[in-house]
């Protein structure tokens, strides 16, 4: 399978975003070269602002950047953007919903070397808790760049989660894509998986090897965490006698709370989630090896489905 | 643009802002006295001489910025914004009531002219040096005032913006300190004593000049003077009293957020009016 780093498509995108609009701003907290900002850096240097190694004073910087007329893009690692500042973000950002946008990179466990204070376990469950807070979790290169175009004009703040490592594609270039909507990757009648981020492509290989036993499973793509589309959660959940949420995140309040909260008034299978336990991450010498730690693995999944199925 | 008020005209309005903050916290409800009434002088100078702000037209985008970080000092920026038309009069008697405009701490988005959410201590400055950098790639000619407490000083963030404005040379943007000595739970020397201020501002690259927050001709000659400077950002120390004019709640922690018996109400008036009138000659908005 073809892989792309979603950082460099973040950095990319956020480079042809600033061709096309010159109301694009950037600033950084010295991780340039990680979160890829330094593409737009090297094109635009007067529209990009290198505030140090100081996250809170960069998020409200952003606030008076974007009620001057701007549209800031804010980069850290996921773990500084959302946990450093939240209360920047709260209050700076998302009580007067301002276009700012924020970029969470090195998410998830996807920082594999550095370990627990470097790794975001629980940012989408805090971001996604902000009133007027847009969440993001892309999947792949590909649904980084179309995200990217929506982004820009999209109303209040965003906050996008950028793994750091390369990722498979899973979805493709002539699909539509929306923010707030998802996408079904694979259609089946036994079970549906809801995947976020590295966990979309992990979903589609268990539905593989579940196949090959005779199981037949859904995959959706639910890239947009808020505002959830507890419609279509709904819909992709109808008929199917097992539900398995996956995301590289902790259990609690990310995408599997997302679709249990969804389906909370309809009648619905029994769901599992497949994500981080409560605890926090580690270093590994590989994110692969990381992943398979933690029970972030196509098996994970198809063990899940297959548990549920059982019952 | 506002008519040229003299430094005595600003004096008198400054009371006339004291009048409507204590009108705002009326009897037996706890509200911001102290830190309001400190800063009454310098909002009376930026609003009603200093900056570029017509209460007709109050989302021109060339109007100055003012961006009240110690946001728990609110119901003097509203006496302002009540004195030039932008808030309705009756609002005043609504405010932190459940279907008013106007909230315990500024909310933009529920309260016209106010022109940024701050409340949470430190991030006002942060905030306005974001402005200043949009006017710089803009070359619009905005200036931002922001003002900071001195109890807020104890702020990290604060600190991260001053390195932030040098770096980026923000000129167009004027910072206030309102050194009124007393914080939310006493005095500030035996909370959490900052001693040299204006030396750590210096250091941090500023331009610093220290006056008296009560004198509204030295506050005009500093607002003036930091306007030549170039280069970097100034920072203009307003020597206060907290709770000016009322002299019970003079330097006293008991009215950071206070509230009045119906005796305190009368004499807190009383008092007002009596210093607007000693200052004889014109006042803004209500003689």
């Amino acid at each position: 399978m073809a892989v792309k780093n979603l950082r460099e498509a973040y950095g990319q995108a956020l480079l042809t975003l600033g061709k096309e609009h010159s109301e694009v701003v950037a600033l950084e907290a010295d991780l340039r070269n990680s979160t890829r900002s330094l593409l737009f850096f090297g094109e635009f240097p007067e529209r990009y602002f290198e505030m140090g190694i100081a996250e809170q004073n960069m998020t409200s910087t952003a606030a008076g950047l974007a009620l001057a007329g701007k549209i800031p893009f804010v980069h850290s690692f996921a773990v500084f953007s959302a946990g450093r500042a939240y209360d920047q973000l709260r209050n700076s950002i998302c009580i007067p919903n301002l276009k700012v946008r924020i970029c969470g990179s090195s998410a998830g466990l996807s920082d594999f070397g550095d370990g627990k204070t470097h790794q975001a376990v629980e940012d989408m469950a805090i971001m996604r808790a902000l009133p007027n807070m847009t969440v993001l979790c892309p999947a792949d290169a590909i649904e980084v760049g179309k995200m990217m175009e929506r982004v820009v004009d999209w109303p209040g703040p965003v906050y996008l989660r950028i793994n750091r490592n390369d990722l498979p594609f899973v979805t493709s270039e002539s699909e539509p894509y929306q923010i707030g909507k998802m996408t079904r990757l694979r259609d089946g009648s036994d079970a549906a998986i809801f995947a976020c981020g590295v966990m979309v492509s992990r979903a589609l290989e268990a539905a593989e090897k579940l196949a090959a036993e005779g199981i037949s499973v859904r995959v959706v793509n639910a890239s947009t965490i808020k505002p959830f589309d507890a419609k279509a959660a709904i819909e992709h959940s109808r008929g199917v006698r097992a539900i398995v949420t996956a995301e590289e995140h902790s259990i609690i309040g990310g995408l599997g709370s997302c679709v249990v909260e969804a389906l909370r008034r309809v009648a619905h299978a029994p769901i599992e989630f497949v994500g981080i336990p409560d605890s926090f991450g580690l270093s590994a010498e590989n994110y692969d090896l990381l992943l398979e730690r933690f029970g972030l693995t196509a098996d994970a999944i198809a063990r899940a489905v297959k548990g549920l199925l059982a019952q | 643009m506002q008519n040229e008020k003299t430094p005595k005209d600003l004096a008198a309005i400054a009371y006339t802002l004291r009048r409507n903050v204590v009108e705002m916290i009326g009897v037996g409800k706890a509200g911001h006295l102290g830190g309001s009434s400190s800063l009454a002088e310098v909002v009376a100078t930026l609003y009603f001489r200093k900056m570029r702000f017509n209460p007709k037209a109050i989302h021109d985008p060339d109007r100055d910025r003012f961006v009240l970080s110690k946001g728990h000092a609110v119901l003097v920026q509203y006496a302002a914004l009540v004195e030039l038309g932008v808030i309705p009069r009756e609002e005043l008697y609504k405010v932190k009531t459940i279907d008013g405009m106007l909230q315990g701490h500024p909310d933009m988005v529920r309260t016209p002219g106010i022109e940024a959410v701050t409340g949470s201590l430190g991030q006002g400055l942060s905030i306005a040096v974001g402005m200043a950098l949009g006017f710089k790639i803009d070359r619009r000619t905005s200036r931002v005032y922001v003002v900071m407490g001195d109890g807020e000083q104890s702020e990290g963030q604060l600190w991260e913006a001053a390195m932030a404005a040098a770096r980026y040379k923000v000129d167009n943007l004027t910072g206030i300190l309102d050194r009124n000595r007393v914080q939310a739970t006493g005095p500030t020397k035996d909370i959490f004593d900052i001693p040299n201020l204006e030396e750590k501002w210096a250091a941090f690259g500023w331009n610093v000049i220290a006056v008296d927050g009560h004198d509204t001709s030295a506050l005009l000659g500093a607002f003036d003077a930091v306007e030549q400077v170039k280069g970097r950002p100034s920072l203009i120390i307003a020597n206060t009293v907290k709770g000016k004019g009322v002299s019970f709640a003079e330097n006293s922690a008991a009215f950071h957020n206070g509230s009045f018996t119906e005796e305190q109400y009368r004499k807190a008036l009383s008092e007002i009016d009596e210093a607007r009138s000693a200052l004889s000659g014109s006042t803004g908005g209500r003689g």
